[in-house]
C-alpha cells in the first residue's frame, strides 16, 4: 500500500463550451481523513473527481497527490500512486464475473505480459495466486463472497455497488474517490456503507474522499465536508459548521433563512 | 445438479472444473487424435481445414468477442500469414523458422494496426479495417514479382524439418498441433492479468483506465495477438489450398470468418470452434441447396454470400449469444431439471460496447 499523502488541489477550473462547471476551486484533503463533498444536482461534484482521475483535461489549476503532480500523468498512472475511484452510474465490467472484476482492480499491481500470459508460465501461476489472495482479503471485509461467481449483469444494484467499492479496495488504494457511495440504497443498506467505510478508514489506513447528497451519513462518518454550488466553492468545515452556513442553505433550499 | 466445492484457489485457476466438463473435452480430443484411423482423406482435409478456420476463429475471438474491437479486415492476416509462409519456404527456408517470422510479422503488422485502430471505435473502426484489407488485397495482387500477382503463387509441398510431410494424416496433425497450442493459449490468456485487462476495456473503457488499465496500449496488444494467431491460420491454410490468390482473402473471406465468430457466440473461444464447425458445414448445405432449388436460384452465383448473411441475421435475431449461448442453455436446462424456465437467461445486454462512453 501506498504511503498515505495529502491530496491538494489548487485553483481547478475546467470549462465545457462557456460553461465554468469547476471554477477556482481550493481545497486540501488530509491523510487519513474522510473528507465528503456536498452540493445540489450539476454542481460539479463528478467533474472534479473526473479531474483528479485524469478523464477530464482542466482548463487551469493543479492537482498534486504527495509527491506527484498529477496532471503530468496519463488517465491509467494514477492508480499507481495509490488514488482509485468509484463511478456514480457503477461502471463494471459487466460480461465478466465478479471475481474477474475483482482481479481487474489488481491490475496495477500486476505486470502482465501476452506472451509469458499465453504460456502461462510458472511465475504468472504464482502471481495469480497471490492477487487471490488479497482479493479474497477485500471479499471477506465487505461480505460478498456468496456472488463471487456471478457475473455482473446477474447482480442487484447494491451488490454492484458493494462490488464497485470491493473493485476500487483491491488496487490497494491510500485514497479512494467515492461517487455516491449511498445513493439508490435504502437506510439499513446506506449504515452498512458507514460502517464500511470506517472500517477502511481506521482498519486500511485509507483516505476517503466522497460525493454524497446524504447528509445523515455524511454528517455521521465525515471529518469535514466541503459545499460547491454552481462550479463554485461555498465553504469547508466540519458537517456541523457546513450544516449551518447560509449560503449552503440558500444552495438547498434556493432562499436565504 | 453439481455442486462444487472447491478448497484451494487452483480449483478456480484450473480450465476444467467439473467431471463432466472433463469426460467430454477428453472424449474430444481423442476422437481427434483418432480420426485418422476412421476417416477417408477427403474427410480428413475438410475436418483438417475445419482445425484451421478454429484458429482463425479464435484469433478474431479474442479481437472482436473479447475486447470488443469489430474487425472486417482479418482475411488480411490470413494472407499475410499465407503468402509471407509461401514466400519465405520457396526460398527454401525451413518450415518452423518460417512459422515463427511469419506470426512475428503478422503479429508486428497487427499492432501497426492497431496503433492507428487504437483511437476508433465501433463504426470508423470497422471502416478502418476494411480499408486494411483492401489495401492488403490490391498489394498481393500488384507485386507481382514476388507474390505472382492475380496469377496466383503455387504454395511448395509441405516438409517438416527437412522430412515431406505428403500423406493427408501428417498434415492433419500438425494442423490439429497448432490447434492445440492455440486453444491453450488463449485459454490461458484469459484466466491471466492480459485477458482480463482485453474484457475489462471490452466492458469499460472508463473503469478500465481508472484501474490503470493503458486502453490503447491493450487495443494494440489485443491487434497483435489476434493477427498473429490469424497468421498462423494463414500458414495453415496456405497448405491446405496449395494456390494462393488474392481474391481468395477478400470482404467474403472476413465476412466468412465475422460469421463464425457471431453465429458461434461472442465471448468464448468455444463459440469460435463451433462457428468453425458450422462454416465448414456450410459448403455441403449449399451443394445440397443447388440440388433441391429451382435452378434459376440455385444455380446463381450468389448463393453462398445470401446464405452467410441470412445465418448472420437468423442469429442476431433468435439466438444473439449464437451457437455457444444455445449449448449453454442446454446444458443448463439439463442440469438444473426441472426447474429451466424460459426467463432463465433473459439478459439485455451485447457484447459490442464500442459506442459506449469512452
Amino acid at each position: 500500500m501506498s504511503a498515505a499523502a495529502t491530496l491538494s488541489v489548487r485553483n481547478l477550473s475546467i470549462m465545457f463550451g462557456g460553461v465554468h462547471a469547476v471554477e477556482d476551486v481550493s481545497f486540501d484533503v488530509n491523510p487519513g481523513e474522510i473528507f465528503a463533498i456536498i452540493g445540489p444536482n450539476g454542481a460539479g461534484k463528478s467533474t472534479i473527481f473526473n479531474l483528479i482521475s485524469r478523464l477530464y483535461e482542466p482548463s487551469n489549476g493543479s492537482i498534486h497527490y504527495g509527491e506527484h503532480d498529477l496532471l503530468k500523468l496519463p488517465a491509467h498512472k494514477i492508480v499507481k500512486t495509490g488514488i482509485a475511484r468509484t463511478f456514480q452510474n457503477i461502471e463494471l465490467f459487466e460480461q465478466a464475473t465478479v471475481l474477474q472484476n475483482l482481479l481487474v482492480g489488481r491490475h496495477s499491481h500486476s505486470s502482465g505480459n501476452p506472451l509469458t500470459d499465453f504460456a502461462f508460465l510458472p511465475g504468472v501461476k504464482r502471481s495469480e495466486l497471490e492477487h487471490r489472495r488479497k482479493v479474497e482479503d477485500i471479499i471477506d471485509l465487505l461480505e460478498i463472497a456468496q456472488y463471487r461467481d456471478e457475473r455482473i449483469s446477474d447482480l442487484s444494484y447494491g451488490a454492484r455497488k458493494n462490488v464497485e467499492l470491493a473493485r476500487a479496495l483491491c488496487a490497494e488504494p491510500s485514497l479512494l474517490l467515492l461517487d455516491e457511495p449511498a445513493s439508490g440504497l435504502n437506510n439499513e443498506e446506506t449504515d452498512d456503507v458507514g460502517f464500511w467505510l470506517e472500517d477502511i478508514k481506521h482498519d486500511l489506513g485509507v483516505t476517503l474522499v466522497m460525493v454524497e447528497h446524504d447528509m445523515n451519513l455524511v454528517g455521521s462518518i465525515a471529518d469535514r465536508v466541503m459545499a460547491i454550488n454552481d462550479g463554485r466553492l461555498i465553504t469547508i468545515g466540519t458537517p456541523e459548521e457546513v450544516r449551518e452556513n447560509a449560503e449552503v442553505q440558500q444552495a438547498y433550499l434556493g432562499v436565504s433563512p | 445438479m453439481q455442486v462444487l466445492f472447491k478448497t484451494r484457489y487452483e480449483d478456480d485457476i484450473h480450465f476444467l472444473a467439473k467431471t463432466g466438463e472433463k469426460i467430454r473435452v477428453g472424449l474430444v480430443v481423442l476422437l481427434l487424435i483418432a480420426a485418422p484411423l476412421f476417416l477417408q482423406n477427403y474427410y480428413l482435409a475438410e475436418l483438417g481445414l475445419m482445425l484451421v478456420y478454429a484458429i482463425a476463429g479464435i484469433g478474431l475471438m479474442i479481437l472482436t468477442g473479447h475486447t470488443g474491437q469489430v474487425s472486417f479486415g482479418h482475411a488480411a492476416f490470413l494472407a499475410i500469414g499465407a503468402y509471407c509462409h509461401s514466400i519465405l519456404i520457396s526460398h527454401g527456408v525451413p518450415f518452423s523458422v518460417s512459422v515463427v517470422l511469419t506470426v512475428t510479422l503478422s503479429g508486428v503488422i497487427g499492432m501497426l494496426l492497431g496503433r492507428s485502430a487504437s483511437k476508433m471505435h465501433g463504426f470508423y473502426l470497422a471502416i478502418a479495417t476494411l480499408a486494411f484489407l483492401i489495401l492488403v488485397e490490391t498489394f498481393l495482387g500488384e507485386w507481382e514479382a514476388v507474390t505472382g500477382g492475380h496469377a496466383g503463387f503455387k504454395v511448395p509441398a509441405l516438409k517438416l524439418f527437412g522430412i515431406p510431410l505428403k500423406a493427408m494424416w501428417q498434415q492433419y496433425y500438425l494442423d490439429l498441433f497448432f490447434v492445440f497450442v492455440v486453444v491453450l493459449g488463449a485459454a490461458n490468456l484469459f484466466r491471466t492479468p492480459t485477458g482480463r485487462s482485453f474484457l475489462a476495456v471490452r466492458d469499460s473503457e472508463l473503469s478500465a483506465r481508472s484501474l490503470g488499465v493503458s486502453v490503447e496500449w491493450v487495443k494494440i496488444q489485443s491487434f497483435g495477438v489476434s493477427a498473429a494467431i490469424t497468421g498462423l491460420a494463414g500458414v495453415l491454410l496456405a497448405h491446405h489450398l496449395s494456390y494462393l490468390s488474392p481474391e481468395v482473402f477478400g470482404v467474403l473471406e472476413s465476412l466468412k470468418l465475422m460469421l463464425m465468430i457471431v453465429v458461434g457466440g461472442l465471448g468464448s473461444i468455444l463459440g469460435a470452434i463451433f462457428g468453425a464447425i458450422l462454416i465448414s458445414l456450410l459448403p455441403i448445405a449449399i451443394s445440397f441447396l443447388r440440388d433441391v432449388l429451382p435452378p434459376a436460384v440455385g444455380q446463381q452465383a450468389g448463393l453462398e454470400p445470401l446464405l452467410f448473411g441470412l445465418i448472420i441475421v437468423v442469429f442476431i435475431v433468435f439466438e444473439p449469444q449464437g451457437i455457444y449461448g444455445r449449448w449453454m442453455k442446454i446444458r443448463f436446462f439439463f442440469e438444473t431439471f426441472p426447474y429451466y424456465r424460459k426467463s432463465s437467461f433473459v439478459r439485455q445486454k451485447s457484447y459490442l460496447k464500442t459506442e459506449r462512453m469512452r
